[in-house]
């Protein structure tokens, strides 16, 4: 088994108080509809994320799905840059390890996992995960499923000589004003290919750009035999979806409401537990951290909202000014009254491009006057900077410690503070000129203001700056070259 | 009053718009929350740091308001340069905001 370093395993071992294995019983009042429930558990919410959560999910008590996100707007163009360097790489390498740890353990519970850890490379995910599982003496093969199509890259040229511009949804702008900078070209994809993979008996689902929400209700549109256009029944599901991509943002993390009483050592991330008619509670399991109340949901609910009334997903809009959330207590709380109306007919298509360099250093300036210190800092930064002639197209200053986060709104920061940190950034189309940047911070060091320190980390890094560009592309160019293929590994 | 005091939030981006969701402590104070917690005012709080526009949205149902601040992100992304280019604490520094409430509201039972 593939532990990852430095995960705190004796930690994870059931406590000798054990709550147990066994799912605390619904609340009677929950099962008065007597109907089926399935429950699909998010196990990542971004590549990244805690390895150990997914295992949790697994091993504390009773699940059918695990969904596993690692695709955030920018993820991709990272793994087109690795797969630039590495034909072989591309996918959230993560994902491979934590499926060898697993894989006993999903085949014996009978729980599938949809993820979209394939990114630019599908294919190459399945390859390696192929390696992981020969070695593996298990009680049956595991059948992989790979879905292809929403890379665009190949295609993008006959796109825009067939029409297709691809504006800027925000700018307007048409995408041939950076295409020969374009890094990466996906097309979000929504529940079909999902639902074809399990119809075709996956166990694990390896996707590239699935939306984060299909994630959570294919499976759901899957077992409950969902029709395409019940609107209000996959409104449900994107509701859960949303609630689910973020992981533990839904059970008790980065919560504010009463946040010193939720114990997030080894929280339970949320488990979405839905019933046929679209209806669904979110919960976690018993026996771990976190929290899951009314208060935990909705702050969940509203992050990174746009207009509530227009909730757009490749497979339905959702209207998130219908939704009643319902705290049945006992980290339980319901969903319901979700109003959906017709998909249409576009996709949206996540598009990667280059954009110039940047780097970022810090320095921190000690108490007395350490704000002055920092700031008489950045003057003198900046005027060597013109003394060698460089241009940026952006130089930002922020004073960690007096304002970095809230501004103005933090009000004039006290002259007694302990430390500041000094952070300076600079953007520019120019490589030369950042990297000159980033060899003028440690000079102040002894040639600059007293009593600074926090230079440990060395020269700031060079980055390449890859900017997104949102556009839309009618549905039928992409829907047609997508495929679903499963094989036993 | 701050509105840390009747209301919890939670922020996020999309792009270079930061996106606050504002919610009551009880459904009694949501309409304190129209009425005080205007596009208007919330732009006018945060200036200086929000370029562009401030859209308000209503959810009545989860005693809530949507905002976005578009162009507060210095580009957002990865072409920012801000410290929080996600605009993660723009939760709190909403919560800021200095607002009258009624004494009749504040001592009604949910």
């Amino acid at each position: 088994m593939n532990a990852q370093p430095g995960a705190p395993e004796a930690l994870l071992e059931e406590p000798s108080t054990a709550v147990g294995l066994e799912e605390r019983p619904l609340p009677a009042r929950a099962r008065r509809d007597g109907g089926r429930r399935v429950r699909v558990a998010s196990g990542q919410g971004f590549w990244g994320d805690w390895q150990e959560a997914p295992k949790l999910q697994v091993r504390r008590g009773s699940i059918d799905y695990l969904m596993l996100d690692y695709l955030a707007e920018i993820t991709m163009s990272i793994m087109q840059k690795q797969r630039d360097r590495n034909p072989a790489a591309g996918y959230a390498r993560d994902f491979v390890p934590l499926m060898d740890d697993l894989i006993r353990d999903l085949l014996d519970k009978e729980i599938r996992v949809v993820s979209n850890a394939g990114g630019v490379n599908p294919e190459g995910c399945r390859a390696e995960l192929g390696y992981a599982f020969a070695d593996e003496s298990l009680p049956r093969r595991p059948r992989v499923a790979v879905i292809t199509g929403d890379d665009l890259m190949d295609s993008l040229d006959d796109l825009l000589a067939a029409g297709h511009e691809l504006r800027h949804m925000e700018t307007g702008e048409p995408l041939s004003t950076v295409r020969d900078r374009v890094a990466a070209a996906n097309a979000y994809l929504g529940a079909e290919p999902i639902i074809e993979a399990l119809r075709q008996e996956a166990d694990i689902v390896v996707a590239g750009r699935s939306t984060d929400t299909a994630l959570t209700y294919a499976p759901l549109m899957h077992e409950f035999s969902w029709a395409g256009d019940d609107w209000d029944r996959l409104a449900h599901g994107v509701v859960a979806g949303h609630i689910n991509e973020c992981g533990c943002q839904a059970s008790g993390g980065n919560s504010l409401v009463d946040w010193r009483e939720i114990d997030l050592t080894l929280p339970g991330y949320p488990i979405i537990e839905a019933q046929e008619g679209g209806t669904f509670v979110v919960t976690k399991h018993p026996g771990l951290g976190g929290r899951v109340t009314w208060e935990t949901v909705a702050e969940q609910v509203l992050y990174e909202l746009g207009d509530p009334r227009e909730y757009i997903t490749p497979d339905v809009v959702a209207d998130f000014s219908t939704i009643r959330l319902r705290d049945l207590g006992r980290d339980r709380v319901r969903v319901e009254g979700v109003a959906g109306r017709s998909r249409t007919d576009k996709l949206k298509v996540s598009i990667a491009y280059h954009d110039g360099f940047k780097a970022v250093g810090a320095l921190t300036y000690a108490w007395p006057d350490a704000v002055d210190k920092a700031r008489r800092a950045d003057e003198i930064l900046r005027s060597r900077l013109r003394h060698l002639g460089l241009e940026f197209d952006e130089i930002r200053t922020e004073i960690v410690g007096a304002g970095a986060c809230h501004g103005p709104l933090a009000g004039p920061p006290s002259d007694d503070l302990p430390e500041v940190t000094l952070r300076v950034g600079v953007r520019s189309p120019d490589r030369h000129a950042v990297s000159r940047f980033s060899r003028e911070i440690a000079p102040l060091i002894l040639a600059g203001p007293p009593t600074v320190t926090g230079f440990a980390g060395g020269r700031p890094r060079v980055q390449e700056v890859v900017a997104y560009w949102p556009a839309l592309i009618d549905r039928g160019v992409v829907e047609g070259n997508v495929r679903v293929e499963t094989m036993e590994l | 009053m701050q509105l840390r005091e009747i209301a919890f939030a939670r922020s996020g981006d999309k792009g270079d718009t930061a996106n606050v969701g504002l919610i009551a402590f009880r459904p009694s104070l949501y309409p304190v929350l129209v009425k005080e917690v205007t596009a208007e005012r919330v732009k006018y709080h945060f200036k200086g740091i929000c370029e562009g526009g401030v859209e308000r949205f209503e959810l009545p149902n989860l005693r809530a308001l949507n905002f976005l601040l578009h162009r507060s992100l210095g580009g957002g992304g990865t072409v920012s340069l801000m410290l929080d280019a996600q605009g993660k604490t723009f939760a709190t520094a909403l919560l800021r905001m200095e607002i009258d409430v009624p004494d009749h509201f504040l001592n009604r039972a949910d």
